[in-house]
This record gives C-alpha cells, sequence and structure tokens, in this order.
C-alpha cells in the first residue's frame, strides 16, 4: 500500500497541474491564438524571469523562510554588471559576476538570519530597501544602456538554439539541476527537515546554519540570474528593474503547493505555479482584458487556489 | 449527573478503533481510565465531548439521549476535558484565560472586569488555588496552568471533568495538590475522568478503574478490588511477570567520561561522570535538578563554560550537535514531538535524518538504500507502522519513541543518551525499549538514561547518580539500592 504521506504529495502537484490545464483549455476556447507553438514559446519566455527567482523562493520557504529582497537583488547585481561592462571588463567574465553578486547579496540576508537569529521577513525586508537604494545611488537613478549590445549577454536573453529561445534553455537547465540538488542530494534533505521542524533537525546533526546561509545564496544567485536575461532582453539595466517581482515569486512557490510553514512543497509545483501565472498574464493579454482587470483576475485566482488547498488539508485533518 | 455510553463504536474509515463500549460515569466518584497507548482512551472522551461523532451507539445523560456537536458544547453542558497539551495562551494574564470566549460583559458590550475577578477569586479560593490574576500563562509551571484549566471548567458549571494523563509533567508537590484539587472536586459532587499510566496514582484517588485495550472495555471494577498485577495483565492481555528484564552481559572499560562540566548558563557545576562500555548508568534527581542540561551541553545543544568530554581516550570538541553525532553519541531528548521528530514527516524521512550523509555516492542521496536500511531498522524494533512512508504523526506514543530511538540506533553509537526514555509510553512498548537498551549494552553501547521513574531506574540500570540543584549529590549501585536511597539524595536528607 503506498502511504498517505506520498500519495498527498502527488495529489498536490496534479491539482495544480489540472488547474493549469483547465484554465488554457479555457484560454484556448475563447480564442485559439493562444494554443500556437509561436505563442507557447513566447509564453514560456515570459515565464523565465519569474522562473528562476520562483525556484529560489521555493528552497527559501520550504524551510519557513520568505525572500522579499529578490526583486532588488535582481536590479543592483544587473546594474553593477552593466556598470562592469560599461568600464570594459569582458562579458563572460561579467556575467559571471553578476551571479556571484547576486549569491553574495542573499548571502548576507542568510547571514543575518541564521547567525542574528532574525526573522527572514524583517531581514529581507531591510535588504530590499538598501539594495535598491544602492541601486539608486550606483546608477544615479537613470538606466544603464552604453555598451550592452555585446553578442555574447544578447545571446543570453534574445538568442535561440534549436528553435527554443535561450533563456528557456537556461530555465530548463537550472531547474533540472535544483531539482537534483532538492529532491537528490543530503542538503535537499536538510532543507525539508528544517522546514518540518527546526529544533529537531538540528538535534539529528543538520547543520541549520549553513543551511540557511546556502539557501538564501541560492536565492540570491537565482534573482541574479533573472536580471541578466531581463537585462540581455532589454539590452539595458534599470534601477526599477524586478519591483514587486518578490510577490510573483511566492505566488508561484504558493500556486505550486508549497506550504509557507515549511516543510511540505516540491519544486515541479513551484514549475507549475509559474507556468499558471504566465498563462493567465499571456491569456488575458490574448483574449483581450486589460492590464488592470488581469491583476484583480491573477489576485483571485490566487486566492482562489489557496483556498483550495486549505480546505483540501483540513480534511485530512484528524486526531 | 449520570452519563451511560452503550454500544459506543467508532471508526476512522475502515480502521475501527472503538468497539461496543458500555461505560458509566457518575458525578461524584473519580473514574480511572487505563490502557496502553492507542487503546482509545482518549478517542472515547473525545466522542464523548463531541470531538468526533460516534459511528454507532448512543450517549445518554440522566437518561436523556445527547449528543454533543463539538467540546464547546459539551462544555457548556458541564463536561470539560482537559488534555495532555493544554491550550494555554502564554501571552495572556490568568484572568483572561479563564474567561477566554466567555467574557462577563456589560450592557454595552465593555469587559466587566470586576466582576470576573470576584469569581476567579471564588473560584481559586473553593479550590484552594492560588495564582495572581494577572500573572502571564507564559510564567506560570504547567501544574499551574493546569490548575487554571480546571478553574477554567469550574467556573463554566462543572459536572464531569475529564483528565488526560494530567500528572505527566508535574512535580511531585505539584501532583500532590492536584490530587487534593480532585478530592475538592469530588466533595463538590464533579465527576472526574482520570486517564493515566501510573498505578500508584489509580489506586489514590480512583474508585472505579476501566481497562481498555484495543478499543474495547476489558473490564470496570471498584479500584479496592483489584490489583496492579491483575491491572497490568487486562492492559497487555498476558502476563508480564518482570516489568524490568534482565541484562547478563558483561560491562566493560570505561569508554566515556566527562569532567569539572560547567554550564554557561549556571544551570550546574563540576560534574564528572564516566560510563563504561555495556554500563547503563541512570541518571535520577528531582526534576529540575539539571540533569537535561547536563546531557544537553554534552551533546552540544546548550554551551558549556569548562570542562573536557573525553570518548575512547580522546579530548571531543563538541560545539554543535552534528560534532557529537559525528563521534558516535546519540541523544534522545525528553520531548519526543518538539526535539525529537519531524511529526508530519514520514518515519523514514525522521529515522534517516541523522545518518543522511553516509547515503550520498558521489554527491547524490540514494534513496533506495537508505530506504533498505531504515526498514531493516523498523522490524528490528517492531515498530507498528503500515509502511515506513506511515507520518510519525500517526503513530501511537510508544511507536513514536521507538521511530526516535531507531533513528539512534541507527548512527550505530557508541553512546546514546535517553533522557526519559519511557514517558508517555505504554506498557508493552516500555518492555520493548527497556530490552533494546540491554540488547544495545550487550554489544557495548554505553548508555546514560535520565528518568524520573523510580522503579525504572532501580529496575534497569547498572549504576545510579544522583543530581541535586545543580551538582552530584552521590553515586548507588543499580542493583540493591533502594528508592528511599535515591530519595534521600535527591533531596539531599531535607
Amino acid at each position: 500500500m503506498k502511504s498517505l504521506g506520498n500519495l498527498s504529495k502527488r495529489f498536490s502537484s496534479l491539482t495544480t497541474l489540472a488547474a493549469l490545464v483547465i484554465l488554457m483549455v479555457i484560454i484556448t476556447f475563447i480564442n485559439p491564438n493562444f494554443f500556437t507553438a509561436n505563442n507557447l514559446l513566447n509564453l514560456l519566455l515570459q515565464v523565465t524571469a519569474n522562473g528562476f527567482i520562483a525556484f529560489g523562493m521555493t528552497f527559501v520557504i520550504l524551510t519557513g523562510g520568505i525572500d522579499l529582497s529578490v526583486g532588488a537583488i535582481l536590479a543592483l547585481s544587473s546594474a553593477l554588471a552593466a556598470g562592469m561592462i560599461g568600464a570594459g571588463m569582458p562579458l563572460p567574465l561579467a556575467v559571471f559576476l553578476c551571479l556571484v553578486i547576486g549569491a553574495f547579496l542573499g548571502a548576507v540576508n542568510g547571514f543575518f538570519i541564521a547567525y542574528g537569529k532574525m526573522a527572514p521577513f524583517i531581514v529581507t525586508l531591510a535588504t530590499q530597501m538598501a539594495y535598491r537604494g544602492l541601486t539608486l545611488v550606483f546608477t544615479n537613478g537613470n538606466p544603464l544602456t552604453n555598451k550592452m549590445d555585446g553578442f555574447f549577454l544578447a545571446f543570453i536573453g534574445q538568442g535561440y538554439l534549436f528553435g527554443i529561445p535561450f533563456p528557456v534553455i537556461i530555465m530548463i537547465i537550472a531547474f533540472a539541476l535544483l531539482f537534483v540538488l532538492l529532491h537528490k542530494t543530503s542538503f535537499g534533505k536538510s532543507v525539508y527537515a528544517l522546514g518540518g521542524n527546526e529544533k529537531a533537525a538540528y538535534i539529528a546533526g543538520v547543520q541549520s546554519n549553513r543551511v540557511k546561509v546556502a539557501i538564501y545564496t541560492i536565492s540570491g544567485a537565482m534573482s541574479a540570474l533573472s536580471g541578466l536575461v531581463i537585462t540581455s532582453r532589454l539590452s539595458s539595466a534599470t534601477p526599477q528593474a524586478g519591483s514587486g517581482y518578490e510577490m510573483f515569486a511566492i505566488a508561484a512557490v504558493v500556486l505550486g503547493g508549497t506550504s509557507l510553514m515549511g516543510g511540505k512543497g516540491r519544486l515541479t509545483g513551484t514549475m507549475i505555479g509559474v507556468l499558471i501565472i504566465g498563462v493567465l498574464n499571456n491569456g488575458l493579454n490574448i483574449i483581450g482584458v486589460s492590464a488592470f482587470w488581469q491583476q484583480v483576475v491573477e489576485g483571485v485566482v490566487i486566492l482562489v487556489a489557496v483556498l483550495i488547498d486549505v480546505l483540501r488539508n483540513r480534511k485530512s485533518l484528524r486526531m | 449527573m449520570k452519563i451511560e455510553m452503550t454500544h459506543i463504536a467508532k471508526s476512522f474509515g475502515s480502521n475501527q478503533v472503538l468497539k461496543d463500549i458500555n461505560l458509566t460515569l457518575n458525578s461524584g466518584e473519580v473514574h480511572a481510565l487505563m490502557g496502553e497507548n492507542g487503546a482509545g482512551k482518549s478517542t472515547l472522551m473525545n466522542v464523548l465531548t463531541g470531538l468526533f461523532p460516534a459511528t454507532g451507539g448512543q450517549i445518554s445523560i440522566d437518561g436523556e439521549t445527547k449528543s454533543f456537536a463539538n467540546p464547546k458544547e459539551a462544555e457548556l453542558f458541564g463536561i470539560s476535558f482537559i488534555h495532555q497539551e493544554m491550550n494555554s495562551w502564554p501571552d495572556m494574564t490568568v484572568l483572561e484565560n479563564l474567561f477566554l470566549g466567555r467574557e462577563i460583559k456589560r450592557a454595552g458590550g465593555l469587559l466587566n472586569n470586576k466582576e470576573m475577578k470576584a469569581r476567579a477569586k471564588d473560584a481559586f479560593k473553593q479550590l484552594g488555588v492560588n495564582i495572581p490574576l494577572d500573572t502571564l500563562i507564559g510564567t506560570l509551571s504547567v501544574g499551574q496552568q493546569q490548575m487554571i484549566e480546571i478553574a477554567k471548567s469550574f467556573l463554566a458549571n462543572l459536572k464531569i471533568l475529564i483528565m488526560d494523563e494530567p500528572t505527566a509533567a508535574l512535580t511531585e508537590r505539584e501532583t500532590n495538590r492536584l490530587f487534593a484539587v480532585i478530592e475538592t472536586l469530588k466533595a463538590k459532587g464533579v465527576g472526574i475522568v482520570y486517564i493515566s499510566h501510573r498505578m500508584e496514582e489509580i489506586f489514590k484517588v480512583s474508585q472505579f478503574v476501566t481497562v481498555m485495550r484495543d478499543g474495547q472495555i476489558i473490564d470496570t471494577k471498584p479500584t479496592a478490588e483489584t490489583n496492579v498485577d491483575e491491572l497490568v495483565r487486562k492492559m497487555v492481555g498476558r502476563e508480564i511477570t518482570d516489568y524490568y528484564p534482565r541484562k547478563d552481559t558483561p560491562i566493560g572499560d570505561v569508554i566515556f567520561s566527562v569532567s569539572h562540566l560547567n554550564s554557561a548558563g549556571g544551570l550546574f557545576e563540576d560534574i564528572s561522570f564516566e560510563v563504561r562500555a555495556g554500563e547503563i548508568l541512570a541518571f535520577s534527581g528531582l526534576m529540575g535538578a539539571g540533569r537535561t542540561e547536563v546531557m544537553r551541553a554534552i551533546f552540544g545543544i546548550d554551551k558549556l563554560k569548562s570542562g573536557t568530554v573525553t570518548l575512547n581516550g580522546k579530548q571531543l570538541r563538541i560545539r554543535k550537535p552534528v560534532d557529537a553525532i559525528r563521534h558516535g553519541i546519540g541523544f534522545l531528548t525528553e520531548d519526543r514531538k518538539t526535539e525529537g521528530l519531524i511529526l508530519d514527516f514520514s518515519i523514514r524521512e525522521n529515522v534517516v535524518l541523522p545518518k543522511k550523509d553516509s547515503f550520498v555516492r558521489r554527491g547524490l542521496y540514494n534513496a533506495k538504500a537508505a530506504a533498505i536500511f531504515v526498514r531493516d531498522l523498523i522490524n528490528r524494533l517492531s515498530v507498528k507502522a503500515t509502511s515506513d512512508e506511515q507520518l510519525v504523526s500517526d503513530l501511537s506514543g510508544g511507536n513514536q519513541q521507538k521511530v526516535v530511538m531507531a533513528k539512534w540506533v541507527g548512527i550505530s553509537p557508541k553512546v546514546l543518551i535517553l533522557d526519559e526514555p519511557t514517558r508517555g509510553v505504554d506498557v508493552g512498548a516500555k518492555r520493548e525499549i527497556y530490552e533494546l537498551m540491554n540488547e544495545l549494552a550487550g554489544r557495548g553501547v554505553a548508555i546514560v538514561m535520565v528518568s524520573s521513574d523510580l522503579p525504572e531506574v532501580l529496575g534497569i540500570s547498572d549504576r545510579i547518580i544522583v543530581m541535586h540543584e545543580g551538582t552530584i549529590a552521590g553515586q548507588l549501585p543499580g542493583k540493591g539500592a533502594t528508592q528511599e536511597q535515591v530519595m534521600q539524595l535527591a533531596t539531599l536528607g531535607e
């Protein structure tokens, strides 16, 4: 007999997957232009920016934490990278350093949360302001666009490989790597254990501080990666890039069935959550719903999805 | 009030947890309810108070058929259930907590604090409780919190009070105070259902005792007409001749020692002791004597100010639990629900945790090898579960404790520290845990056991260290020591 735990894990992914399919069917029914190879590829390209951040956010939320600084990290790391490119640094090196900076900014969060024993919400709220402020200081409030059109950089956001947009390929690779990290390594076990019961995990030998620093580092690096793709697509780094992205990422993670209390959830769920938000954005556009109403619909969908999840969990609750 | 339950049945899905229960409860008497964990005692009381609907049978109160929709309704009717885990709000005052959800209001909706204070004081006086009403709940001891819970139901027209393991976390003084309150309530005509594993208490407070096993009532008798052996036999369904299995494996050389340990928080000082391979060393003492704190510091959970820890002649540096685990030290904590287990994780995920790194091959975690390892362990420890993927929250207390044991046996410990290994565990599982301890000792593991259960300390240990107010008060041999000797050291002759 398969256990309840496993069954509910699968069930959770299945319901979100069903929601995604139903959503796509409805939109296609209203406007068949939605379901064309071209548009679907375009949709995938659109979700990459949120995808990277949501993958990192999944690790954070699985430990019961939250990262509100992702958008600010995105902006600061891309602005610094753009600055370095402007100063004549070779592109591959600048791209690499951009990811390192993102990882470092995330590690700073993790350091305060782990060793300072501070609440993730507060720490990342504070660093969000500080990082965004630094971005404004560095850019003087203006977008950085000079010398941003090198082939290498352009390819990251605009290139195609085998007819597939290159960011989509990066997203698939990032997903695969993080999936392995989360589900097939000892580190992944630690992430879940930490979210399930931090005290018990610590006593069982989980190095909670190191794990916390690591997950916020991952979240920072993924934000920087998201920033790279956006910068490359726009050929410029803007100081306001990524504002509000933390909310889309959190929404995607929660839609994907990951518990905000930590300990429960899967990366595949997050991928589906990212796609649901992407389908909504793209689909409502195609149907011709106004941008203002789109936000209303997105909010309602998130509410309903989470409500369904809560109701289902309540049913399985027994003494 | 007279409650008659007839042919009560309850099942969760296909799992029948109560079968054909017939039980009568009267006001003014204490009725003890005994049985192993998972026998159905709490479920029966939850059915009575309306948390779960019964799937068969009926409940009549003073001759009228009655079924409560929820515990609140039962409470309004005078039937209160005080659970093991109390529903207190740590940041509320005693007064606020006493009237939570049924505040007395003046016309216009404002709180009538004066009236509430007066009633609370009156209730406290009747019960002989003396706790200031503006104290925060979180600053009270468990025993005091329990008194608040009792007073709270007393204020709500109490007729039948159900208590689940009320003394599990109480000191001896608090236990005696509880018994005094129970007597008072009884004299005022309140009926009490007393769920407990502790024999002495049952014989001290109850007039009737009902034994449950596997969801059925085995027998109900006046307490005066039965004895410990009969009750144990009925609970487990077989004779247990020895509560404590004989241990006759040899004791080897000293493998683990600590010297001059001082706590950074001032909780204990100058603690030195050694343990031999194959030895079971018990730590006895009153609550708060610092036994648990010593073990937590050795294991790297709490900080040490000074002192050394030596294993096999090598001095260890333990700064956090993972260091201790790497050296082969395991630690079963006192509180399995908050520190021992991740409750909504599977048995497998729990057991594998301290050993997870050893299943990593070329950076990847080998889930199959881990599963085989866990299955072997839970078979060896005879954990009763449908599979190793069952959630530990679905297991009984005894089986949960076996899962924690499995977790530490899994690291192949050289030293195993067990803090209250049989707390809240039924008789059958207790015996199995003792046997496992003997088996481990037989294979040369040095075992340090902290226990507040004196018969257990005397029954299974090779040597006893008694602590008093943060220091070691003395040592006794395991064989031949008496409860009086231990208590004398624990209280330092006071």
